[in-house]
């Protein structure tokens, strides 16, 4: 080999080696940039009246976001109540029962659905809750994210279940368990704590979903009782605080910004955490 | 006394001979009886048409090289091979006279036990686990579930290690004593058969001394089928012995027999080392 090829090789070698140090770089400068601005500028308006208050009719400044925490709070928990139950049991389906050729499909279906945009899946609800019962509401905001969390549900489920060993589902069988039996008392106990940490993470993914909030919840500057009535939701309400003139509606938009991605990153991080664990009496990592 | 082979289906069950002073003078009943057994994967043709009787309470070990049925025909006699896609079973099973293959599956599972080449402890406690076949079928009685428990793990040798830490994970117990528990916990549901597919083959020599032991001594209680590769194994623990090769049961006949003066060349040949 001449020393030309090899000098060349070396260039080469430091030229590679630079650029994918500068994008790592840049992947984990994004997160910080984001974490630290929305630092700078929603925690300087960061107060407990945040927290405490309802918003103040426009013109007056003040005031705080009570009702839209709740309403996030209980408009996940409600699309929790409809996407997790149906995404476990097809995951269930999916990885326990189902041939291959169907199992194919289905795994296809689920991830169109899943690349189906959040806007689309809004109308969707809209068109399946708000249309009926003629006006908006936690309800259907609820059944929108929670078909949007269906997609992530089944595939953690399947996957987690898939990662269980054979051995016990042989073992379980063999002991005279029938398949349901063993499914529900082996293999998804085996499987708990990646199955917890994937809904958990499904749940701080559409966290922070806007779009199939403006015509489903729709938003409310009172406090919204049962589920019935419209409801007022982190993201809705930055949304609607940026685009509004003030200055001062502006400062409430960072500080819901900084309050909404510090409940994201908690529940990512507890969720990284319940994995890292694994189930009690495990000793699979 | 003939040496049993597939093509005798229309005789009486072949039954191992009674010779020997550690053969008791009492009837040797058959437990298990197949009859003209052939299994498929698919297209591929696993099992020849294997006819051979398992005695009660007699260990019965099957030798062979790796992929010659012997495995294929242990799980059959559980119906775990029924789990594998597109495989069928042709001929009969008998459980005390009993077609297995026509009775319902978790009954069967219920009265043969298995034992896996691998342990496979549930990600439960230890005690949990041993309580575990006795909880899916039905058995919730708290007291009659301890004192299973106990019985089982005494019988499985594994009492005195565990009695203190019965809460704790099974998977802080050693290799052996997974395996251990493993057989506990199929003997908690009192099996009529059990069956041991290569129990030791991932176990030191001590541990797989302790498993021999314990083996003898469960002997009383039920039947034991064992699968090995390893042919002083067979040689110490088991009554009798079959050999098999390309899915047939070449020959099968008195441990003592199979190993000092078999009667098939391929049987000479592969217990002599000369062969696989």
């Amino acid at each position: 080999m001449s020393t030309h090829t090899s000098v060349t090789r070396k260039l080469v070698n430091a030229v590679m080696l630079s650029l994918s140090a500068v994008c790592t770089v840049l992947v984990v400068g994004v997160l910080f940039f984001i974490l630290g601005y929305l630092l700078w500028n929603g925690g300087r308006s960061l107060n407990l009246a945040f927290f405490t208050n309802l918003p103040k009719p426009s013109g007056e400044t003040g005031g705080g976001m009570a009702n839209a925490i709740v309403g996030s709070g209980k408009i996940l928990l409600l699309a929790t109540a409809i996407g997790v139950p149906i995404g476990f049991c097809a995951g269930v389906y999916l990885s326990e029962y189902s041939g291959k050729a169907f199992a194919f499909t289905l795994r296809y279906t689920v991830d169109l659905l899943n690349g189906v945009p959040s806007i689309v899946i809004g109308i969707v609800a809209y068109a399946l809750v708000v249309r009926p019962m003629k006006h908006f509401s936690a309800l259907a905001g609820g059944v929108a994210l929670g078909i949007m969390m269906i997609p992530i549900a089944v595939r953690t489920t399947e996957e987690f279940l898939r990662a269980v060993p054979n051995s016990l589902r042989e073992g379980a069988m063999a002991l005279g368990a029938t398949k349901a039996k063993t499914i529900f008392t082996v293999v998804v106990p085996a499987a708990i704590a990646g199955l917890t940490s994937g809904m958990m993470l499904n749940l701080a993914r559409v966290a922070g979903e806007t779009a199939p909030l403006l015509f489903t919840a729709l938003g409310n500057m009172f406090w919204s009782r049962g589920w019935l009535q419209p409801i007022a939701t982190l993201p809705v309400m930055i949304y609607n605080y940026a685009i509004a003139p003030e200055e001062d509606l502006h400062q409430q938009a960072w500080a819901a910004g900084f309050v909404l991605l510090t409940l994201v990153l908690v529940i990512n991080v507890t969720a990284r955490l319940i994995i890292a664990r694994g189930p009690a009496g495990s000793s699979r990592r | 006394m003939a040496t049993p082979q597939q093509q005798q289906a229309l005789k009486p069950p072949v039954v191992a001979p009674v010779e020997g002073s550690e053969v008791p003078k009492t009837q040797v009943m058959p437990k298990l009886d197949a009859k003209n057994l052939d299994f498929y994967y698919g297209s591929f043709k696993a099992l020849h048409g294997i006819t051979l009787s398992i005695c009660t309470n007699k260990i019965t070990a099957f030798i062979g090289p790796s992929g010659c049925g012997k495995s294929t025909f242990l799980r059959t006699m559980n119906r775990m091979n029924e789990t594998v896609r597109n495989s069928r079973a042709e001929g009969e099973i008998l459980l005390d006279g009993e077609n297995i293959l026509a009775m319902d599956v978790t009954d069967v599972r219920r009265r043969v036990g298995m034992v896996f080449q691998k342990s496979n402890p549930f990600p439960k406690t230890i005690f949990d686990n041993v309580a575990y076949g006795l909880r899916v079928n039905g058995v919730h009685k708290r007291s009659v579930i301890q004192e299973t428990v106990e019985r089982s793990l005494q019988h499985a040798a594994l009492w005195t290690e565990v009695k203190d830490k019965l809460s704790k994970p099974a998977s802080a117990l050693s290799g052996g004593q997974q395996q251990r528990l493993c057989i506990a916990r199929a003997l908690a549901v009192q099996p009529e058969v059990l069956l041991l597919d290569e129990p030791c083959s991932a176990l030191d020599p001590i541990a797989t001394l302790k498993i021999e032991e314990l083996l003898f001594q469960i002997k009383d209680i039920t039947t034991i089928v064992i699968v090995t590769h390893n042919m002083q194994q067979a040689a110490r623990l088991a009554d009798y012995t079959g050999f098999f090769l390309m899915g047939k049961l070449i020959e099968f006949d008195d441990t003592r027999k199979i190993f000092q003066n078999p009667s098939k060349k391929e049987t000479e040949d592969y217990v002599t080392g000369r062969f696989g």
